[in-house]
């Protein structure tokens, strides 16, 4: 299981370079970590979104592996297809077994929202899957529109800041405790500033007998309005306020991936990001208290859960 | 000629036997009234280990048609069913279906959309479809929908295609009616339809394709103009694939099941078991002396235009009878109508054709109807005139 650079090196890219991406956008790195980590032949599916229109505008592609794109909503029901297929061909002695890994990936509109019950349906099936949502707390592949991941505070083009709203009011949903809900194999959130614990996260994914999901969070410097080489420095600190922490889910068993040193305040982080402009004018500051005991609330109950 | 087996099946278990015989690779369904027999009778089968079939039970019709998806991208053979409210639901999969050319096969029991509710039938849920690009064969009966069934798996998979079929039986009427129908053994259905492979599959690792790449302007018109010459090859494969059953199992099928056209003077055309009616009042108003005959299609996409042309030549007044509104249509007509005038009107032809709207979520349909279907027809010969383009039959105004 141990992540060694050298190795990972020397494999060959299973996300081709040349693809339409923004610079500065995580997904594209957190896709090329996760695909090189697995040591299988896989097979991919993948939601409308940003990273299916920056990868596959006909007549070109950049992908190195078989991938399909159905629509939004439904990458984990597709994928599951393909699973299922697979296996029929297989047991049939139709095709030889090539230990394939299928893998899912969907951003957080596609997951969050318009897709959940078509995961919630394919993880209750029980098929081998990887889903990975790559979570950038909006829709930003139609500009910025506010999801149910998006947090409390943010300015999004659906849910802005005005003289009166600051931005979105409602808290965020916590999906990862969701899908865990499921009690399915393996349940895990990451983040591409620590890349390896990412990596180890989806072999472990990989390696699971059932479906498997990991939360990714992926930063959007067009939707959360930072400069473009400030991704990974603002990925470390949502993960070092722990308003992103990492934790997996073995088989039921609640695990922290990294307690930080010294927990920050969120107001460094908010400060990085223009999404959360707003909150530091004088009638919208309390929301920044808020959002703080909102973030120690839930740690807290992480702690425990990990503790238990 | 093969063995078969005489059996008393209805619509449903006659559709489930077939997919039995057929043996896909995945079928993902969700059950829906009046085609859960199906969903259930297949679950048994697999239960009792009757099929190789992975059997995926998923949350919704839109997931079966993703599902779908997916594992005909994978490489083999798919199939699912639904009706009404559920093909509604995998609308928008419907349509990425046939155009990402996959040759899935999909039973549909029709049944009217909602609102308001309604579990019986009318073909407002096929009819709707009729534009996502699948090829559509109507049937008549259990044995029908059974063969139907049976031949769209060569359909769809023919080379030139590469095209989904959808195969309709009317909801309850033939879905949910005992018939006395013939069963081919399991052999002869296999060697009929023989083995599948997939020019492309997600599963080729080692040559590995994008399936479902998006497109600019400068690619999708293209795409969509292949498309559409696939299905304009159908028509051909239809008719040999209906042929060659015909060889296998003493039932050859075509375009049409004409029944008193040879000289008729005016005709009927309606789809499905309304058919089976129909032909009893033809056969009556015959012995009565009136010149009339009966046309059912059972191929509706494609459209066969030039078809309906050379089998109406010589018809003087023609009435086609809808289980469906298009709403908003010249005078609210129904699509089968619409699609018939259009077809006479390229080719010239000043035949007479008034539409007639039946059966709308269940509603029975009765001879005396057909009676008065004549009767309006011989007016028209008479007079030169059309009272009404388009009428209703059996409704309280």
């Amino acid at each position: 299981m141990a992540i060694k650079l050298k190795e990972l090196a020397g494999k060959p890219e299973r996300l081709a370079p040349g693809h339409r991406f923004c610079s500065g956008c995580a997904e594209p790195i957190i896709i090329r970590q996760i695909l090189n980590a697995i040591e299988e032949p896989v097979v991919v599916g993948m939601a409308t979104g940003c990273a299916e229109v920056a990868t596959t505008m006909f007549p070109t592609t950049a992908y190195n592996v078989p991938w399909i794109h159905n629509a939004f909503e439904n990458a984990a029901t597709t994928i599951s297809g393909a699973e299922a297929m697979y296996r029929s061909l297989v047991r049939q002695g139709k095709i030889p077994e090539r230990d394939i890994r299928f893998i899912a990936f969907g951003g957080d509109g596609a997951t969050y929202d318009i897709g959940l019950q078509f995961l919630s349906g394919a993880l209750e099936r029980g098929h081998r899957f990887i889903y990975v949502c790559l979570n950038n707390e909006a829709y930003m592949n139609t500009g910025i529109q506010r999801s149910s991941a998006t947090p409390r505070g943010a300015a999004t083009t659906t849910a802005p800041a005005g003289s009166v709203i600051p931005g979105k009011v409602q808290w965020r949903k916590p999906l990862t405790d969701i899908i865990a809900a499921h009690r399915i194999p393996y349940v895990a959130q990451a983040a591409p500033s620590r890349w390896r614990d990412l990596m180890q996260k989806a072999r472990k994914a990989a390696a699971a007998d059932g479906p498997s999901f990991i939360n990714v969070y992926a930063s959007c410097n067009r939707g959360w309005r930072h400069p473009t080489d400030a991704t990974i420095d603002i990925t470390k600190l949502a993960v070092d306020t722990c308003y992103w922490p990492l934790f997996e889910v073995e088989n039921g068993v609640w695990k922290l991936s990294y307690k930080p040193r010294e927990k920050k305040p969120i107001e460094e982080w908010l400060k990085t990001q223009g999404r959360f402009r707003h909150l530091f004018q004088p009638q919208f500051r309390h929301i920044i208290g808020e959002i703080q005991a909102h973030i120690d609330e839930e740690w807290e109950n992480l702690l425990k859960k990990c503790e238990a | 000629m093969v063995v078969s087996t005489k059996m008393a099946l209805d619509g449903a278990h006659a559709a489930a036997r077939a997919m039995q015989q057929i043996n896909p690779d995945v079928l993902a369904a969700y059950p829906i009234t009046p085609q859960t027999a199906i969903v259930q009778t297949f679950s048994q089968y697999v239960a009792d280990g009757e099929v190789d079939t992975e059997f995926i039970a998923v949350e919704s019709e839109h997931a079966a048609m993703s599902a779908c998806v997916g594992a005909a991208a994978a490489g083999g053979r798919v199939m699912t069913a639904t009706a009404a409210n559920g093909l509604a639901l995998m609308w928008e999969i419907v349509y990425i279906a046939a155009s990402m050319r996959l040759p899935i096969v999909m039973a549909v029991v029709n049944r009217a959309l909602s609102a308001p509710l309604n579990i019986h039938c009318d073909h407002s849920d096929s009819m709707g479809a009729r534009e996502a690009g699948w090829i559509q064969l109507y049937s008549e009966t259990a044995q029908e929908a059974y063969d139907n069934l049976i031949q769209a798996v060569r359909i769809a998979e023919h080379p030139d295609l590469l095209l989904p079929v959808m195969v309709m039986q009317d909801g309850f009427i033939t879905g949910h009616g005992l018939e006395r129908m013939e069963v081919l053994e399991d052999s002869a259905v296999r060697d009929f339809i023989g083995t599948y492979k997939a020019k492309y599959s997600l599963l080729d690792i080692d040559h590995p394709i994008t399936f479902g790449a998006w497109d600019m302007y400068d690619y999708y018109f293209e795409h969509k103009r292949q498309q559409t010459d696939a299905m304009s090859k159908a028509m051909k494969v239809i008719v040999d694939v209906g042929e060659e059953f015909g060889k296998i199992s003493g039932r050859s099928y075509g375009i049409f099941d004409a029944y008193a056209m040879d000289d008729a003077e005016l005709a009927i055309i309606v789809l499905s078991s309304t058919a089976g009616t129909a032909r009893t009042s033809v056969k009556e108003l015959r012995a009565e002396g009136v010149k009339i005959g009966l046309l059912k299609p059972r191929v509706f996409r494609p459209f066969p235009a030039q078809e309906f042309v050379d089998a109406l030549k010589g018809v003087k007044a023609v009435a086609v009878l809808d289980r469906s509104i298009s709403f908003g249509a010249m005078d609210g007509a129904g699509p089968l109508f619409l699609e018939v005038c259009a077809a006479l009107f390229a080719a010239g032809l000043k035949t007479k054709v008034v539409n007639y709207i039946y059966g709308l979520g269940g509603r029975d349909i009765f001879p005396q109807h057909f009676a008065q279907v004549a009767s309006d027809l011989q007016d028209i010969t008479a007079t030169g005139k059309v009272k009404s383009l388009v009428s209703y039959l059996g409704l309280r105004e």
